[in-house]
């Protein structure tokens, strides 16, 4: 089994992922500059948090177009898994690998600090460990972050469970408040139509360990790890 | 030939613009006070194209391949030579 997590210009998380893959969960991990393409097979690949291109013209829209996402399209399309983190997200809906957009926040200030999610939908690569509605502590950091998809996306979200995780309160509610950048119904992860695809802004590298304040996140990583091990490819 | 294509990207109707809104707030500290302000940004792009109908097809794949974000923007595309 191995894990691929791509660097960008002005990615800053990948060592945090690459950390938390190789040292925490075990699993053999490449970091790999997006020049030199996916020079392997990989079963899975992480598009890491950060600045691609310093959020030039919209957050991740330039690095969506480098020749690198057509190697990830294709590792997609043979089902293989795709997560993306933060900045990865905001890629991964600029290059149309899952719907909507990850836009400026509705108070346009930089957010950096946990916050509570409910795991909605527990059957897909990500987050088979999960609880069903299961309420996790993640940290979350950007200024465009709030989801926005047409109303008929949002309706496809919902019936087809592609929603992952949502912003909420600490009971589990969906309020407005607990809501930090106004994305739309909450909804701050989600998956492709297959699901083998996860888009979310929140950080689960981050809460990865205990001596951090939250170990939450590991179960993304770890449930990709079981996913893997359950195909046969590893 | 040369062709300059100026090209307007918006938010489309409804759209929350809190940058318009953070700044509506800022002309109002100034004494300036508006509650209808939005933001539009302006590519202005020269390029070479067969001819002006060619040269305004290629700014419409610019803005909808590129520049725009077909979630949230509208664009208005304006060429000439």
């Amino acid at each position: 089994m191995r894990f691929a997590v791509i660097q960008f210009g002005g990615s800053n998380c990948d060592r945090d992922a690459h950390y938390v893959l190789s040292e925490i969960c075990g699993v053999d991990t490449d970091l790999l500059w997006y020049k030199a393409g996916l020079p392997r097979a990989y079963d899975a690949v992480i598009i890491p948090g950060g600045f691609s291109y310093g959020d030039y013209l919209r957050a991740g829209a330039i690095a969506a177009r480098t020749p690198v996402m057509k190697d990830i399209v294709a590792h997609a399309g043979s089902g293989r898994l795709v997560l993306g983190i933060c900045n990865g997200a905001q890629i991964l809906a600029e290059s149309g690998l899952v719907p909507g957009v990850f836009t400026i926040n509705a108070y346009p200030a930089f957010i950096c600090r946990e916050v509570c999610l409910r795991v909605d939908q527990t059957a897909s690569p990500f987050t088979s460990l999960y609880r069903p509605g299961e309420v996790i502590r993640i940290p979350i950091a950007h200024k465009e972050g709030r989801y926005v998809a047409p109303e008929k996306v949002l309706g496809e979200l919902s019936t087809e469970g592609r929603i992952a995780f949502r912003f909420c309160s600490p009971e589990g509610e969906l309020t407005p408040e607990s809501n930090p950048n106004g994305a739309m119904e909450n909804i701050t992860g989600i998956l492709n139509r297959e699901k083998n695809v996860l888009a979310m802004m929140p950080h689960p590298e981050r809460a990865s360990e205990l001596i951090l304040g939250s170990e939450d996140g590991k179960k993304v990583f770890l449930s990709m790890i079981a996913h893997i091990e359950r195909s046969g490819n590893a | 030939m040369m062709f300059l294509a100026t090209i307007t990207i918006g938010l489309k109707e409804g759209m929350l613009d809190p940058e318009a809104k953070a700044i509506s707030h800022a002309l109002g500290n100034l004494g300036f006070p508006t509650d209808d302000i939005k933001t539009e940004r302006v590519f202005l792009i020269r390029f070479d194209a067969a001819d002006h109908r060619d040269a305004e097809e290629k700014a419409r794949g610019m803005c909808e391949r590129l520049l725009a974000n077909p979630v949230i923007h509208h664009y208005e595309i304006e060429v000439r030579r």
